[in-house]
């Protein structure tokens, strides 16, 4: 019955020849959406980022604050727990290093929190060292809302759920808290090269 | 030791009639703005593969999130205070 209902999209496992392709994916070209809930549609100007938490002092960033702040550009391959990956996808956004910059604290955790009440939670330590980022261009072009804009988590290395649409800021935890996916089965940590997609992988 | 209190098993008449159900015309009531409704007029999101997710007209919170895992499937309840079934 799970098999029938679920399965429509789900490829069957294939041989994976490209070595970049990590266990049980499939090389997908297009950029598939999906959402859990409204796609949300917060004006700029009422848009904001902030860390809270387990800091010495929030901080918070207008709009036009954030984008003032320097950002890179990433290419990354990115990897579905639904089992698509995209090669060589190109971004745009602010390094989370550069957004906890001067931040002290001592979580060891970090929960993501979004428009429409989507969470993910990560090491602080997945989140830091150049590994993730606040994106809000793709393909050279503003972030559509369909994929998260005006800006998303970025955390490529990991399962793609894990880089949250419509983030709005960073709750830094001493303790773990599980994200929307993260409750419902899906495995805490998330890493395609060891094929963590259910709780217990 | 309480005399009353027994294993799962003892429940299992009962819950095995409340969990089938006609699931269009059970009633809810939402656990973010209070609001009831019949499950059939709820909204549904199918994420893919991912699961489905049942959102409150009025406030758009999660009634019911089901996610398919491995050959079963997960089902959290959390955002109905109620389910009416039968």
């Amino acid at each position: 019955m799970v098999e029938g209902f679920f399965s429509r999209g789900f490829r069957g496992r294939r041989r994976n020849q490209d070595p970049a392709l990590p266990p049980g994916q499939y090389l997908e070209d297009g950029f598939p959406v999906l959402s859990a809930g409204p796609t949300p549609h917060t004006p700029l100007e009422e848009w904001d980022f902030s860390v809270v938490g387990e800091v010495d002092e929030p901080k918070r960033w207008s709009w036009e604050e954030f984008r003032a702040l320097p950002s890179e550009e990433i290419t990354r391959d990115i990897h579905c727990v639904t089992k698509w990956s995209k090669f060589g996808t190109r971004w745009e956004g602010v390094s989370v290093d550069t957004l906890l910059d001067g931040v002290e604290t001592s979580a060891e955790y970090v929960t993501a929190y979004c428009d429409g009440d989507y969470t993910t939670n990560l090491p602080l330590e997945e989140v830091t060292g150049g590994k993730a980022w606040v994106a809000f261009a793709y393909d050279g072009e503003p972030l559509e809302p369909e994929h998260g804009g005006p800006a998303r988590l970025l955390v490529p290395h990991l399962y793609f759920w894990k880089s949250a649409k419509w983030v709005r800021g960073l709750q830094l935890t001493a303790y773990d808290i599980p994200g929307f996916w993260e409750s419902l089965g899906y495995h805490n940590f998330g890493d395609p090269w060891r094929e963590q997609r259910y709780w217990g992988d | 030791m309480d005399e009353l209190r027994l294993d799962g098993n003892a429940a299992a008449g009962p819950l095995g009639e409340v969990f089938s159900f006609e699931v269009t015309t059970a009633e809810y009531a939402c656990r973010g703005c209070g609001r009831a409704g019949r499950l059939g007029e709820a909204m549904v999101y199918d994420v893919r593969d991912l699961g489905i997710i049942i959102r409150c007209p009025g406030c758009d919170y999660a009634l019911i999130r089901l996610a398919p895992n491995r050959d079963r499937y997960l089902v959290d309840l959390g955002g109905t205070s109620y389910l009416t079934t039968g």
